[in-house]
């Protein structure tokens, strides 16, 4: 694709020529070539792990791709680091603000200046920016301080910034995760019309497939570090880019399953609670997971999944709606944990179900060091941790130099094996697991699903929160989509349809 | 990192195991204070240079006033009891994470509720008053201390603030206490409860000039290592302390151990209080504010939190503490002296907490690797 150097107007055409980035043995981005011609709107979409970030990541300078050039104007350029993109003319914004909350949006403005003088002549100032909001399309208020602004309008003063600091190609990164839905059409608004009147060109990464077509004019698809398609949004339908997003793959040769599901364990109904930013609620209406079962939960990170688990493990208070395990009522304290044999799996293990710092032999007694046989006890006993870890790290392959180790000192792999010893010793009722895979290799990655699976088959109701589309396709016996805090789509995984449910993912019903 | 095979390949082999290794990791606790300890002194050294004193003859005159002799020994032993029960205080609630270093409030409380108490039962048997007295002052320190537990936990207070300035609120309420409704009238130039009766006082233990406050902190000392160390309470708290999430997950009971553990630290402070009264003064007035709180937190960061580690620590602060009268008729120095070195140490001790892991000869782990 030949892509014209530059419009009248100033917006830059950038283009990418077999873009690759290697990881150690791990290719992240394989000749990705994707342009973008001066004073359009291009569409970047794909998967968690598709390898989007990194392909904007190259072009930004944060990383140095190991092949490929990058074309900015028409020339080639070399891009060191994100100072030599910016004197180019490229520009970022990121999912999550980068304002200074306490200062003005003017201050804001003039500090993101890399020339700014040691002494501010803020009349200047002043009137320098507002003869340049006069020249915009769009505005917001210059002398309030930032954390007084909605959400939408620091995205409009993030773009503003850009656009302030000369920026003539901006990457956006989920610019509307945090927005509400007429937020996200203000801010879109403002900047394809930026893009109409050739001032910027602007690549976006995105999920959302309402987003691509309402503003976008091209689009090109990663998959698995791959470009799987690419072309007009005019030409395409949502189904074709979920098709291309999702590619033609079929679900990776199950594990075993045998035996057939059973009675229900785990019964949600019209639980509700505030998510993470305590704006919105994540709701769930209707939820079962039946003995020997695995419920998989697929869904863009950021949808209500972490909120769900920590309403499951008592982190996060339910303001309605009931949790019932095993018939009864269930309010995740140790007590009732031990007595249902439920057992969690949360995402980052060290970061979420270790103590960094305390040897192995410790976290591995987490669960059970409280325990004498069925009873409870006061005293601990210091051997029976020891032998109780010494088993298990046999049993589970847990690679450490030592029992006493720090948990911390173990790799990703060996934390995961290590906490998946602790939680699926004796008999497990329900497993509650979030995205247990992510950043392991290969190898950690098929027997932990192994493991999975046994628990299933020897009789577990297992509910699975994963990223990962092919994991779940690959584990669950039904699978569930959450989508902006609620399950927006279930089906039963054997008739399961990836167009279906990346249509769902990308939050279009 | 990538899974390296470390495992000697046979059942319950370690790379790490053996004494050597067991060796290296208990020493990173023992040295790293050590080492931050002689920088303290070191830096001490050099002040005291600058002011054209001499280093050599400082710690010459505080090891002779503070362990030179019986008479220095007794004189330091008396002033490690409050240090012992202060850093428990300290030591307790950072087990779960918690830095509180207001428990010179639960002493003035402790003291100023002991002797408010002492001129009301003063019909009961020492025997009987006593313990009562103990127990009245450790309940005080427990309610003050244990509201900055619940107050972190419930309402996300941060303890190290609450704790603080509840300790001056805790300070004017014992002066509100004893200028006012709890006064002596006796008490003419020092507002002072009323004196205690001669029954109810605590004397010393046999054959030292040392009231029984010692040995009764170093009891604590250890029975606070066995609660943490030993019992089930204990690991979840370290549980907790060592990762609040994991803890919630595994379905402890993270508000009950943050109030329990930061309420048993602050009836430590409150008793040292009870048994400065009933040992020392004989009443209680200001002279409880005399800092033994602030001085606890240094011997806390010092031992690690271990309350094992704090007997010797608190011995070696007394002593410092013994000494700085003839430090300051020998050598012309102030009384803020030894405030001057308590910060320094306290300085290194903080800048020492950086280097756990990162020093190789203690992480037998990577001993083999490149």
């Amino acid at each position: 694709m030949t892509v014209k150097s530059t419009n009248p107007q100033g917006a830059l055409g950038v283009e990418t020529v077999g873009m690759t980035m290697r990881f150690g043995g791990f290719t992240a981005l394989d000749h990705v070539s994707v342009g973008v011609a001066p004073g359009s709107f291009h569409a970047l979409l794909g998967e968690n792990g598709a390898g989007k970030s990194t392909l904007v990541k190259c072009m930004m300078g944060f990383y140095h791709a190991s092949e490929g050039q990058l074309m900015v104007g028409g020339h080639e350029v070399e891009v060191p680091d994100p100072r030599a993109a910016h004197a180019l003319g490229l520009g970022m914004v990121y999912q999550h603000f980068t304002l200074v909350p306490s200062l003005t949006a003017a201050e804001n403005l003039v500090i993101s200046r890399g020339d700014t003088p040691q002494v501010i002549d803020w009349r200047a100032e002043s009137e320098n920016l507002r003869a340049f909001m006069a020249k915009m399309p769009f505005s917001v208020p210059l002398d309030q301080p930032v954390r007084a602004l909605a959400a939408g309008e620091k995205q409009k003063l993030e773009i503003l910034k850009q656009l302030y600091l000369g920026r003539k190609f901006l990457i956006l990164d989920e610019p509307t995760s945090v927005l509400t839905l007429e937020e996200a059409d203000e801010v879109l608004g403002h900047v394809r019309s930026l893009c109409e009147a050739g001032q910027i060109s602007v690549l976006m990464i995105t999920h959302k497939f309402r987003e691509v077509t309402a503003y976008a004019d091209e689009v090109s698809v990663l998959r698995r570090g791959k470009l799987v398609g690419a072309g007009k949004v005019a030409d395409l339908s949502h189904a074709d880019m979920a098709a291309m997003m999702m590619g033609d793959q079929a679900p990776a040769a199950p594990a075993d399953r045998a035996g057939q599901s059973g009675a229900p364990v785990l019964s949600v109904s019209g639980a509700r609670a505030l998510d993470r930013s305590g704006l919105k609620d994540v709701t769930i209406d209707a939820l079962n997971v039946r003995e020997r079962e695995i419920v998989g939960i697929a869904g863009i990170s950021g949808n209500g999944q972490m909120e769900f688990m920590e309403i499951l493990t008592g982190q996060r208070p339910v303001k309605a709606g009931s949790i019932v395990v095993n018939g009864t009522s269930y309010h995740a304290t140790r007590e009732e944990a031990r007595i249902n044999c439920v057992r969690y799996l949360p995402e980052e293990p060290l970061h979420n179900a270790c103590a960094p710092k305390m040897s192995v032999t410790e976290n591995i007694a987490f669960r059970s060091f409280d325990m004498n046989g069925s009873g409870t006890r006061f005293w601990l006993s210091n051997s029976e941790m020891r032998c109780r870890a010494a088993e298990l790290v046999e049993a589970f392959k847990v690679k450490t130099a030592s029992l006493d180790s720090q948990m911390a000192s173990l790799s990703g792999g060996n934390v995961q094996r290590a906490v998946l010893a602790r939680e699926l010793t004796g008999e497990v009722d329900l497993l509650i697991i979030s995205n247990p895979c992510f950043g392991l290799d290969f190898s950690a990655v098929a027997e932990i699903r192994a493991r999975i699976m046994d628990a299933r088959n020897k009789g577990a109701a297992v509910l699975l929160m994963s990223e990962d589309l092919d994991e779940i396709l690959e584990l669950a016996d039904r699978v569930l989509v959450m989508s902006e805090g609620r399950i927006a789509y279930e089906c039963r995984a054997d008739e399961a349809d990836v167009a279906t449910i990346g249509h769902h993912m990308g939050g279009h019903a | 990192m990538a899974d390296q095979p470390l495992t000697g390949g046979g059942t319950g082999v370690f790379a790490a195991d053996g004494w050597q290794a067991a060796l290296a990791r208990r020493s990173e606790a023992v040295l790293i204070p050590l080492g931050a300890l002689l920088a303290g002194f070191l830096v001490f050294s050099l002040f005291l240079l600058i002011l054209g004193k001499s280093p050599a003859e400082f710690f010459a005159l505080v090891y002779k006033a503070g362990f030179g002799t019986w008479f220095s020994w007794q004189n330091t032993l008396s002033r490690t009891a409050p240090l012992l029960f202060a850093a428990l205080c300290v030591a307790l609630p950072a087990r779960l994470g918690l830095v509180v270093i207001g428990g010179e409030g639960a002493i003035v409380l402790g003291g100023v509720m002991a002797g408010g108490l002492a001129g009301a039962i003063t019909g009961l048997p020492g025997p009987l008053a006593i313990p009562l007295l103990a127990l009245t002052g450790g309940l005080a320190g427990a309610a003050w201390i244990g509201a900055v537990g619940a107050l972190r936990h419930y309402r996300g207070v941060n303890e190290t603030i609450a704790s603080l300035l509840m300790a001056y609120i805790a300070i004017a309420l014992m002066n509100h206490l004893v200028e006012g409704p709890l006064r002596d009238p006796a008490s003419l130039n020092k507002p002072s409860t009323a004196p205690l009766a001669d029954h109810l006082r605590i004397g010393d233990m046999p054959g030292m000039d040392v009231h029984w406050g010692l040995a009764v902190g170093i009891v604590c000392c250890l029975l606070s290592w066995v609660l943490i160390e030993r019992t089930t309470w204990g690991f979840a708290a370290r549980v907790a302390g060592g990762n609040v999430r994991a803890a919630q997950v595994q379905g402890l009971p993270v508000g009950r151990l943050i109030v329990g553990f930061t309420a048993l630290g602050g009836a430590f402070a409150g008793l040292a209080g009870a048994f400065e009264v009933a040992a020392v003064h004989g009443s209680a007035n200001g002279s409880l504010a005399t800092g033994y709180g602030y001085t606890g937190i240094l011997i806390a960061f010092l031992a690690r939190h271990n309350p094992l580690a704090l007997i010797p620590v608190a011995i070696l602060l007394a002593g410092f503490e013994a000494s700085s009268g003839l430090v300051q008729r020998r050598m012309g120095l102030p009384d803020a002296t030894t405030l001057v070195l308590q910060g320094f140490v306290f300085i290194a001790i903080l800048l020492s907490d950086t280097l756990y892991g990162r020093l190789r000869i203690f992480a037998p782990e990577r001993w083999g690797r490149g």
